[in-house]
């Protein structure tokens, strides 16, 4: 298990659970761009979600992937699960 | 009188040419794409040979982000209905998304993406079963693939009637054009060779168990034992007549008339209602037999199924009375994708003028067919008549006609 995901890791579950839009450069800054934005739909994060929840042994819940706007958002949420206080 | 509808974009991609361009020079030289299965081992099958489409690689052609998402057969219909827009001249950001629509046929829906999470279900359990199976295997994702890719909202939807619904979809998207939709991408892609698609085939009995390419797939021929199956088919744009003149775009052809029966209950000793369902086809059309210049078979290769077949065709245009030909011999049987594949070779044959062959068949002498066997004929061709059967009783038969007989160009007001 890694000790931190990082948006390096979450970039790399993206475009291989769901690709990469033509249109937009996912090694610019992204991390408080949505989701929307950077091509992803629902569907897409549902995948990438179950593909973390695989990789790093966390439970996100159904509504996480849905409800997280940005990767930030997202990786906060895994994050917090990786170190349970 | 109802407006035409006519063809004015190609999209192929079949087992003998990928592409419009090499499908009709392998078709019109009798050039088969049929051979042993590469995509798996087929040894321990019962049938081994078939149809593929080689050389497609889809990340050459679409984005990253639909091949997670896609089963082989919706990536070659996504490429194919991109070369049917292209080939007709439509930029689809350029039209009002609820002016187009997307009515295709499927016959079995992504059963290799299917086959692949149905594996990661029993082996490796629920939560690695990828949240694209909710649709990617589903009979209507051509359909919502297409409309999405293309931005068109229009009247949409799918046909599932096994080969009779290649023609169904067309005829559906000549509906709703009449009804006022200004553009429908319809025809179907099939493609159902992974071994869970195989094995479900294989459940019909009407498969070859032939080994031999140029033996197993022979409608019409003593030797009929089965046919073999193939993927791919055609993608279709049709429009109105007048849209088409407005934007003085070159048109293949009109759809000109379609008719679809039912068989009989088995046993009933009733007449199969083929023979319906071409009258039916023709009369739409306002075409007398004797106008109609070719036949393009659904050629069963089932003896049975031929022979009704042969005799709906005689009974209608008489001992002989038409040239028949069945080019999916070169290509196998595609299911929902060899109707719309059909009307793509019949308009290409009109355009040059030239019935392509049916290969690797001696006709058998109960047939009081004219077979165009082994070479390609050349003729003068106006109309051409599409027959599509379906297992379980599905007949549709589809007549389209030239553009000089659609008088559909400009130059014609």
């Amino acid at each position: 298990m890694a000790e931190q995901f990082t948006l390096t890791d979450l970039m790399q579950i993206l475009r291989e659970a769901a690709g990469a839009d033509e249109g937009v450069d996912l090694e610019a800054d992204i991390l408080d761009t949505s989701f929307e934005d950077l091509g992803y739909d629902s569907l897409a994060l549902l995948e990438a979600g179950s593909r973390i929840e695989r990789e790093y042994a966390v439970t996100l819940g159904d509504s996480t992937m849905t409800d997280v706007p940005t990767p930030r958002a997202l990786l906060d949420v895994v994050n917090a699960n990786l170190t349970p206080a | 009188m109802t407006a035409p509808v006519v063809v004015t974009g190609l999209g192929i991609a079949a087992p003998n040419g990928l592409g419009t361009r090499a499908y009709w020079a392998a078709t019109r030289a009798g050039k088969s794409g049929i051979g042993r299965v590469t995509r798996f081992t087929p040894d321990r099958y019962p049938a081994r040979l078939a149809g593929e489409i080689p050389g497609f690689v889809p990340e050459e052609h679409l984005p990253s982000r639909l091949l997670p998402q896609t089963d082989r057969m919706t990536q070659l219909a996504l490429v194919a209905a991109d070369w049917a827009l292209g080939d007709a001249g439509i930029r689809p950001q350029d039209i009002p998304a609820f002016d187009m629509g997307v009515i295709t046929a499927s016959f079995s829906g992504g059963f290799e993406f299917g086959q692949g999470e149905l594996a990661n279900l029993w082996s490796k359990g629920s939560q690695y079963v990828s949240a694209y199976q909710s649709f990617a295997w589903f009979y209507a994702v051509n359909s919502g693939q297409i409309s999405i890719r293309n931005g068109m909202k229009g009247p949409s939807g799918v046909v599932v009637a096994d080969q009779a619904g290649g023609l169904d979809a067309v005829a559906q998207a000549r509906r709703q054009i009449r009804k006022g939709t200004a553009l429908v991408v319809s025809g179907a892609i099939d493609a159902t060779i992974c071994p869970w698609g195989w094995v479900a085939l294989q459940t019909s009995n009407r498969l070859s168990d032939s080994g031999e390419p140029s033996l197993a797939y022979r409608p019409f021929d003593e030797g009929a034992r089965g046919h073999v199956p193939g993927e791919g088919g055609a993608i279709l744009v049709l429009e109105s007549v007048e849209a088409a003149r407005a934007r003085r775009a070159r048109v293949y052809g009109e759809i000109a008339g379609y008719g679809a029966t039912f068989d009989p209950r088995p046993g009933s000793g009733r007449e199969p209602a083929l023979r319906a369902a071409i009258e039916v086809a023709l009369a739409d059309a306002g075409v007398a037999p004797a106008e109609v210049d070719v036949v393009f078979a659904d050629a069963a290769a089932e003896p049975h199924l031929d022979r009704v077949e042969a005799e709906a065709l005689t009974a209608v245009f008489g001992p002989r009375g038409v040239p028949v030909t069945a080019p999916k011999t070169m290509t196998g049987r595609l299911y929902s994708g060899a109707a719309p594949l059909d009307l793509a070779a019949a308009f290409l044959a009109m355009e040059e003028g030239l019935i392509p062959p049916t290969v690797n068949v001696d006709l058998a002498a109960e047939y009081e067919l004219d077979l165009v066997v082994a070479a390609p004929r050349p003729a003068e061709l106006r109309t051409a008549l599409v027959v599509a059967r379906g297992h379980g009783g599905f007949n549709s038969a589809m007549l389209v006609r030239s553009d000089q007989g659609a008088g559909a160009r400009p130059d014609h007001e």
